[in-house]
């Protein structure tokens, strides 16, 4: 640090000013762009939020404090869509988190051909969500569907998935869980291969069952990249839009309708604009609620380690 | 003993072909989607569904010309104009949030500012909106500026999209990196530039490739911004191929799955060129020691 006045102390004014506001103008770049194409809409659209205001009418605005709010959080059909966001995403991370963690264990050891069959087990994840969603409903799709022409073939009765409110809700979690539980892999093999190969050798020594040794030795070097996954997971799951949109369009009935095809319908097919703003705050409240819950649970056992 | 010590890191013929076996099973989905794009659209259709067939190359012709109407002439669709647009959009979008990202976060790292938590959160926040909130008052904003349907308005708004994770990523690689070397270079009066790219920028490498990667993939699909916020000359693919479903004959399923797989080619190219990066790159930030 003694250097950087030294520095300071000698350069123009301007140099000095550099100096001086290093960390001000390293991040100001970032800050920018993000205030520009984040921030300052998000706060167009609170403030929207307390105002009467359809983006397909002429009309002024009308400032109407929580009315929107009041009129949201007092709707039977938005506790419905929550209920089914909640079911959503509570399944769906829970099966990815089962189905990354299973794939990441195949791949924990080497052998040949694994670099190319990681690939193979990642393409999912590359793939276009309107790909993921018009190939999947054309697997589900009872007459020529790939799935329901293989279960055909094993019950000899018709396959209709979608049909039923469960069935829908299997396939759009079938198809997401699918779609990413290769990232969950992902994170869960970073973390079982930075495991130092002796501490293997050591458990071997001792002769720990596969139990002991997976708790006490894989399990601390995975469990920060397994919260962080939940945490990615969980934000992305409250999203869930584009492949239920694409598969079942909320349907049958309004059965599927997550909360983010709802604010979709709110502000898009109702035009309720300013309606759809406050119940997407509300949303990015409970997101937020849920975010810190997280953080501090993984702080204090962070400090109940030490 | 030598003999075991190796065994410990590689599998046995049984847990190789367990999971070579699992791993074509996962894959079968998208194997499917590139089978089906070689199909003439009858055996796209066809029940029981088929598996084998005469391979066409049909549907890759008519991703780039085809008739719109019935029995009308071929036409020049324009995708390679699409397929340019998504490649040029995703490259500088991850560029620019690379660049001003690993800047802004070795700001956050090494001279912290007053609230720097607090910063570093409400970044975060903007990744956990759902984008419907924010996309009413970003159509409205490059309508106004004239922004819509230009190239710049597009990757600018990805860049904000790809910085928080960007930020927080490349934040915890210099958090984690030791600062000895640093100083050291200082003592010796290296300029403040030199001991950035000298010195801190070659120790995070995987991890500028880690979050390239995962900043690609999102913005290669992205869709909903993309279909309200491009213009004719700026559309991506994605959206192109959202506009191919429908139609006087229903859904084809060979043309789709053409475009797919054309698509999927570059970043599956590139995650696999990064893939050892991308697995040291996750673990490096994350794991303390």
């Amino acid at each position: 640090m003694a250097v950087t006045t030294y520095h300071a102390e000698h350069g123009t004014l301007l140099e000095r000013f550099f100096e001086r506001n290093r960390g001000p103008l390293l991040v100001s770049p970032a800050l920018a762009v993000l205030f520009i194409m984040n921030i300052f809409p998000l706060l167009w659209s609170f403030g929207l939020s307390f105002y009467r205001y359809r983006a397909n009418r002429i009309k002024e605005p009308e400032f109407v404090w929580f009315k929107n709010y009041q009129k949201v959080l007092t709707d039977p059909v938005v506790w419905e869509r929550f209920q089914t966001t909640a079911i959503v995403v509570t399944v769906d991370v829970l099966l990815q988190l089962v189905v990354g963690f299973l794939l990441a264990l195949l791949f924990e050891k080497t052998f040949p051909g694994r670099r190319v069959l990681l690939m193979l087990v990642l393409t999912p994840m590359m793939l276009s969500f309107v790909a993921v969603g018009a190939f999947f409903r054309y697997y589900y799709e009872p007459t020529f569907g790939l799935l329901s022409q293989g279960i055909k073939a094993i019950t000899g009765e018709p396959f209709i998935l979608l049909g039923s409110e469960v069935g829908a809700l299997a396939g759009i979690i079938f198809a997401d869980v699918w779609m990413w539980s290769p990232f969950v892999m992902l994170l869960v093999l970073a973390g079982l291969v930075s495991v130092p190969k002796h501490l293997y050798e050591a458990a071997e020594i001792d002769r720990a069952s596969w139990w002991r040794r997976f708790w006490t030795i894989t399990f601390p070097y995975i469990r920060g990249l397994l919260l962080l996954a939940i945490l990615f997971r969980t934000i992305e799951a409250f999203k869930l839009f584009d492949i239920v949109f694409l598969i079942t369009e909320g349907g049958p009935g309004t059965s599927t309708e997550t909360i983010a095809v709802y604010v979709y319908r709110v502000a898009f097919q109702y035009f309720k604009t300013s309606q759809s703003a406050a119940l997407g705050y509300i949303l990015l409240f409970v997101v937020i609620v849920l975010t810190n819950l997280y953080l501090f649970f993984v702080r204090r056992r962070d400090v109940e380690e030490q | 003993m030598a003999r075991r010590r190796r065994e410990i890191g590689k599998a046995g013929w049984g847990r190789t072909a367990f999971s070579t076996v699992i791993s074509f099973i996962y894959f079968f989905p998208v194997l499917w989607i590139i089978l089906t794009a070689f199909k003439s659209h009858t055996d796209a259709l066809s029940t029981p569904p088929k598996f084998i067939f005469t391979p066409t190359l049909d549907n890759f012709v008519s991703v780039f010309a085809r008739a719109y109407e019935r029995g009308g002439a071929a036409v020049d669709t324009h995708f390679d104009l699409f397929f340019f647009n998504s490649i040029f959009i995703a490259g500088a979008s991850v560029g620019v949030a690379l660049i001003i990202g690993t800047i802004a976060a070795y700001g956050f790292s090494r001279w912290p500012l007053r609230g720097n938590e607090t910063y570093l959160f409400i970044i975060l926040t903007t990744r956990m909106l759902p984008p419907i909130i924010v996309i009413i008052p970003i159509f409205i904003m490059f309508r106004l500026s004239g922004l819509s349907g230009s190239y710049i308005g597009i990757i600018l708004l990805y860049a904000a999209f790809n910085l928080p994770f960007t930020i927080w990523m490349m934040k915890s690689f210099f958090d984690e990196i030791p600062r000895e070397v640093e100083d050291a270079a200082r003592m010796d009066g290296s300029s403040e530039m030199k001991i950035f790219f000298r010195i801190c920028l070659p120790q995070v490498k995987a991890g500028i490739a880690a979050t390239a990667v995962f900043g690609l993939i999102l913005t290669w699909n992205e869709f909903l911004f993309a279909l309200l916020l491009t213009g004719r000359d700026t559309r991506t693919v994605p959206v192109a191929m959202a506009q191919t479903i429908g139609g006087d004959i229903g859904v084809r399923w060979g043309l789709l799955a053409a475009i797919e797989t054309l698509f999927l080619i570059p970043v599956v190219f590139v995650t696999f060129l990064l893939q050892n990066q991308l697995l040291r790159g996750v673990t490096f930030g994350t794991i303390r020691r």
